[in-house]
């Protein structure tokens, strides 16, 4: 394909609550401009990992040029910047936006107007972009158009004359989404003779070239064999290829403003580049870099231990190569008494922690236990010394602690008004303060409550999502560190203290939250020979207490020459669940216990 | 050098009972094919497994077969199996079976040791475990056994059975100790996969008695024959003394060669398993054939060997060799186990108390990790 002009570049994102159809219009998008041979098409082309496409969920972002010639016989390049959908990804979300001029947002035919497709019209509308509706799965059956423009009209106040109709599934309107595309998003502007910017959105590594840049060129040109500076950190590389995206990357001579491509040049790993950071020329650099560089800081600290303590090298080799690909993920070495050694990290939050924890055991078959997840405290001491406590094992002496402090936020949550007393007794529940209330459109309210981050890592979206029938959308930002009453609550397993499992919390709320865990720890622990108690206790106070009965008899009545294959191989199944177990005494307590203490509701 | 096992299994039975799992047909025509076939799979182990010490007709029901297939069925193993002087032959039978002509010819036919599903002295019981027989023609059967002058009688009995209560149990034992049993083989009621009473469950129309109670029948069971002399040597047998415990079913706990002939039979010898087909038609067609019946086969690995040898000893008053705990991690585990009353140990064995009996399945994931914390 030639070289294009800016004039006939786009570059857009698609936005869509779960479920909508993102995925698959991006597939018929993806098939429409003949990009990939149709032998060679899977569904969720874009999502790579298995954890993607089983989740029906967006974690790297992800771009592809399609080429595309109109009826009057234009050729166009449409640059396809997929993003993730979730809050822990909220930042990397906005710099792929940041890059777009333009997105479709979808809505389903039948679902309408949803939390996230405003949310996500918000995102879009502070970035500047042009919005183009499209109304997908107008086959069902359940499928209404005109309340679904209506809706269009009213919730997001967006002109419904433009909405698309297409059915992704079916591959009915792709071409006029593609028409609209052209039409309606303006193409990019930036000159090529300014000083070279260019927008980094996401980094991959590859175990070939090293670390791929994605990134959006705002001005200037950038070649193989210029050498580049990152201004955050202002370190130097040699350019050894750009080029374009096309499911495979495909080498240019150049990229100029307007386009999105990639960069080889000699990363070594992701963990050198910043998402967000601005590349540009050492040769004649630009004067200051793009707005909205921010460095990502894990929110979220849990220890990852190997089950079997001999494989405590193997579990590090793997975090170093998964690092390789995931610079937000941040790790240090760390012990434990019950757990051995392991390794403390720093995550962007829950979902990123799932993210890690599920690819460390599918992709580098590891046996992990992860430890209850935690924000990191403030304590200033009676000596004026301040100390961060991002792990419960070094929560200071009680007596030596002058002042507590923990990390607020303020959290966003935009529902149809019909749920705001549930969602208030959820946030007041959860320690919310200082409530504000906006109404973005009419049968709409945003919430927004400054919060501990504490009360919302574990499973407050989830329940937001159950209280408001999946109509909550919910972001949050870091607001500061505010005064609180913390103490550490230990959790004994037939009297010895599992270290593992203690937790900071609230003091008001201690008794509540060891019960909870008393209760989540005999869902988890299979039955004994012998009876185990669980406690929960402060200091050396018992709070709480929860027996697990032993079982009282397991003994088949026969076996004899024919049962004995089978027995053992039970035994021998048995012994795999077993080893999938950490020994705390001499009680077995599964892998998923570690976490489950969180929780406020069994499974 | 230890003598090896035979065992016949005789798949055939009048009505199927709606507990069994055990592979039988009710379809007796095929006795005379299966008779030819397990003939000619002798042949196929002339002089692969030395002496035999014990044969072992069960099934099944052997007693239902014609006296003349029986004598053919003894008559073959002598021919292609050398056996010592003292051999201990058991058969399984039932107690309607056993008129006195029968029990004549068995002895005339060197059994010298049988094994009746007598199950219980009840006759509401009987009914419910679908047997033939009632209360009194059990009491018969044994009667009969004794002034036949039958050297060594032994009786299965089953309880645990929904709706039984503690004292009803004690009166079917009551009853089978007065006939003076020199063995007794006392089954909890197990609802096994693939039974009548396995569906009755599954639509709810059958309670089983639940973990509690089961655990009190278990206990009161061995407390009760103890105080009587018997001997609980492994987790559902009872002998009258150390000579009467069953040679045979020894063999099976303890890693000693045996032979199973006949459909579904299982044999082991030197670290390899083996077993036959289930289907009589398929085992009688393959070996009309001139193939081998066996279907499939397993080499034991020294850690399959180590726990089997362990699991095994842990339902046995035998129990295992303290050696074949090598690590440390298992020696505390054991430590432990002792301490708690689930295990002795003296110098060189390991053995399960009465409580550890009840755990027999669940203690080797105890003593046989790989040691690891």
């Amino acid at each position: 394909m030639p070289h294009l002009t800016m004039e006939n570049i786009r570059n857009f994102s698609i936005i869509a609550h779960i479920d909508h159809g993102k995925s698959t219009l991006a597939d018929r998008l993806i098939q429409k401009t003949n990009l990939v041979d149709e032998r060679k098409f899977r569904d969720q082309i874009l999502d790579n990992m298995d954890i993607e496409r089983e989740r029906g969920i967006t974690i790297k972002s992800q771009a592809v040029t399609l080429p595309y010639v109109n009826k009057e016989g234009v050729a166009f390049a449409l640059n396809l910047i997929d993003t993730p959908g979730h809050v822990d990804f909220s930042y990397e979300v906005s710099r792929a936006l940041a890059s777009c001029e333009g997105v479709l947002l979808v809505v389903d035919a039948s679902q309408g107007v949803e939390a996230q497709t405003v949310a996500n019209l918000y995102a879009a509308l502070e970035h500047d972009l042009e919005i183009i509706p499209v109304i997908n799965k107008i086959d069902l059956p359940s499928a209404d158009i005109e309340r679904v423009k209506e809706e269009i009209e009213v919730d997001l106040g967006l002109d419904s004359d433009h909405a698309l109709l297409c059915s992704a599934k079916e591959g009915t309107g792709i071409e006029e989404v593609l028409d609209a595309i052209t039409a309606y998003i303006p193409p990019p502007k930036g000159s090529v003779d300014d000083p070279l910017k260019a927008l980094i959105f996401d980094a991959h590594y590859d175990s070939f070239r090293g670390t791929i840049v994605s990134c959006r060129i705002f001005s200037g040109t950038l070649e193989p064999g210029d050498t580049i500076r990152l201004m955050s950190n202002d370190a130097a590389y040699r350019v050894e290829e750009v080029g374009v995206f096309k499911l495979t990357r495909e080498p240019r001579k150049r990229l100029s403003a307007g386009e999105v491509g990639y960069i080889i040049s000699g990363i070594k790993t992701v963990s050198d580049v910043r998402v967000g950071d601005t590349v540009t020329l050492d040769s004649h650099p630009a004067p200051e870099p793009l707005p909205g560089f921010k460095e990502v800081k894990p929110v979220v600290f849990s220890s990852i231990y190997p089950i079997s303590s001999d494989d405590y090298h193997s579990l590090f080799d793997s975090l170093e190569k998964y690092k390789l690909n995931d610079a937000a993920l941040v790790y240090q070495k760390d012990s434990s008494v019950a757990l051995g050694v392991g390794f403390r990290c720093g995550f962007l939050g829950l979902l990123h922690l799932e993210v890690v924890q599920e690819r460390l055991e599918r992709e580098f078959g590891q046996s992990l236990i992860m430890t209850v997840p935690t924000v990191q405290y403030k304590f200033v001491l009676t000596n004026g010394e301040a100390i961060n406590v991002d792990n419960p094992v070094d929560y200071p002496d009680p007596v030596t602690i002058d002042k507590a402090l923990e990390p607020y936020i303020r959290a966003s949550i935009m529902i149809p008004e019909r749920y705001m007393g549930v969602v208030m007794d959820l946030c007041l529940e959860r320690r919310g303060v200082n409530s504000r209330f906006t109404y973005p459109t009419p049968g709409r309210i945003e919430i927004q409550f400054d919060m501990p981050l504490a009360e919302v890592i574990y499973d407050f979206y989830d329940k937001l999502k159950t209280v408001t029938q999946g109509y909550g959308s919910f972001d949050y930002d870091l607001l500061d560190y505010r005064e609180s009453d913390l103490v550490r609550m230990d959790i004994l397993v037939n009297g010895e203290k599992v270290d593992a499992l203690s937790q900071i919390v609230f003091r008001e709320k201690a008794r509540a939250r060891a019960l909870q865990a008393c209760e989540r720890l005999k869902e988890e622990i299979p039955r004994h020979m012998f009876k185990i108690a669980v406690q929960g206790a402060i200091g050396g106070n018992i709070i709480a207490r929860k027996t697990i009965s032993p079982f009282r008899k397991d003994v088949t009545a026969k076996c004899y020459g024919g049962d004995i294959t089978r027995k053992r191989k039970l035994l021998e199944k048995q012994k795999k669940g077993k080893k999938r177990m950490k020994m705390i005494g001499s009680v077995s307590i599964p892998q998923s216990a570690f976490v489950a203490v969180l929780k406020s509701e069994s499974k | 050098m230890e003598q090896a096992g035979l065992y016949i299994h005789v798949p055939f039975c009048r009505s199927k009972c709606p507990y069994c799992d055990f592979y039988s047909l009710a379809a007796g025509s095929l006795i005379p094919d299966w008779l030819d076939a397990a003939a000619s799979e002798m042949g196929l182990y002339k002089g692969v497994f030395g002496t035999f010490d014990t044969i072992y007709v069960g099934g099944g029901t052997p007693s239902l077969l014609p006296g003349p297939v029986l004598e053919v069925l003894m008559n073959r193993l002598v021919d292609h199996f050398v056996f010592i002087p003292e051999t201990e032959i058991t058969i399984e039978a039932n107690p309607g079976d056993l008129t006195s002509e029968r029990i004549s010819l068995l002895k005339a036919l060197g059994f010298n040791r049988i094994s009746v599903g007598m199950q219980s002295f009840d006759d509401g019981e009987l009914a419910f475990l679908g047997r033939r027989h009632d209360a009194r023609g059990a009491a018969e059967a044994a009667s009969r056994l004794r002034r036949a002058g039958f050297p060594n009688v032994g009786m299965d009995l089953i309880y645990g059975i929904p709706g039984q209560d503690m004292a009803s149990w004690f009166h079917t034992l009551d009853t089978a100790l007065s006939f003076e049993p020199r063995h007794l083989s006392c089954y909890q009621l197990t609802i096994e996969k693939g039974t009548v009473f396995s569906r009755r469950k599954e639509k709810g129309e059958l309670v089983p008695i639940g973990e509690d109670l089961e655990r009190e029948f278990f206990l009161r069971t061995s407390e009760f024959l103890t105080n009587r002399g018997y001997l609980h040597y492994e987790v559902s047998n009872f002998a009258r003394d150390r000579k009467h415990i069953c040679r045979h079913n020894q063999k099976y706990w303890q890693h000693v060669p045996y032979l199973g002939l006949g459909p579904s039979a299982h044999s082991f010898q030197a670290g390899r398993r083996w077993w036959n087909v289930r289907s009589v038609r398929g085992y009688c067609r393959a070996l009309k054939a001139g193939a081998s019946p066996v279907e499939g086969e397993e080499t034991l690995t020294p850690a399959q060997v180590h726990l089997e040898s362990v699991a095994l000893g842990l339902r046995t008053q035998t129990g295992f060799d303290r050696s074949e705990l090598r690590d440390p991690a298992a020696e505390e585990m054991l430590e432990k186990l002792e301490a708690t009353g689930f295990l002795r140990c003296d110098g060189t064995r390991v053995t399960p108390t009465r409580k550890g009996f009840l755990f027999a399945d669940h203690l080797p994931l105890y003593l046989c990790e790989e040691g690891r914390r």
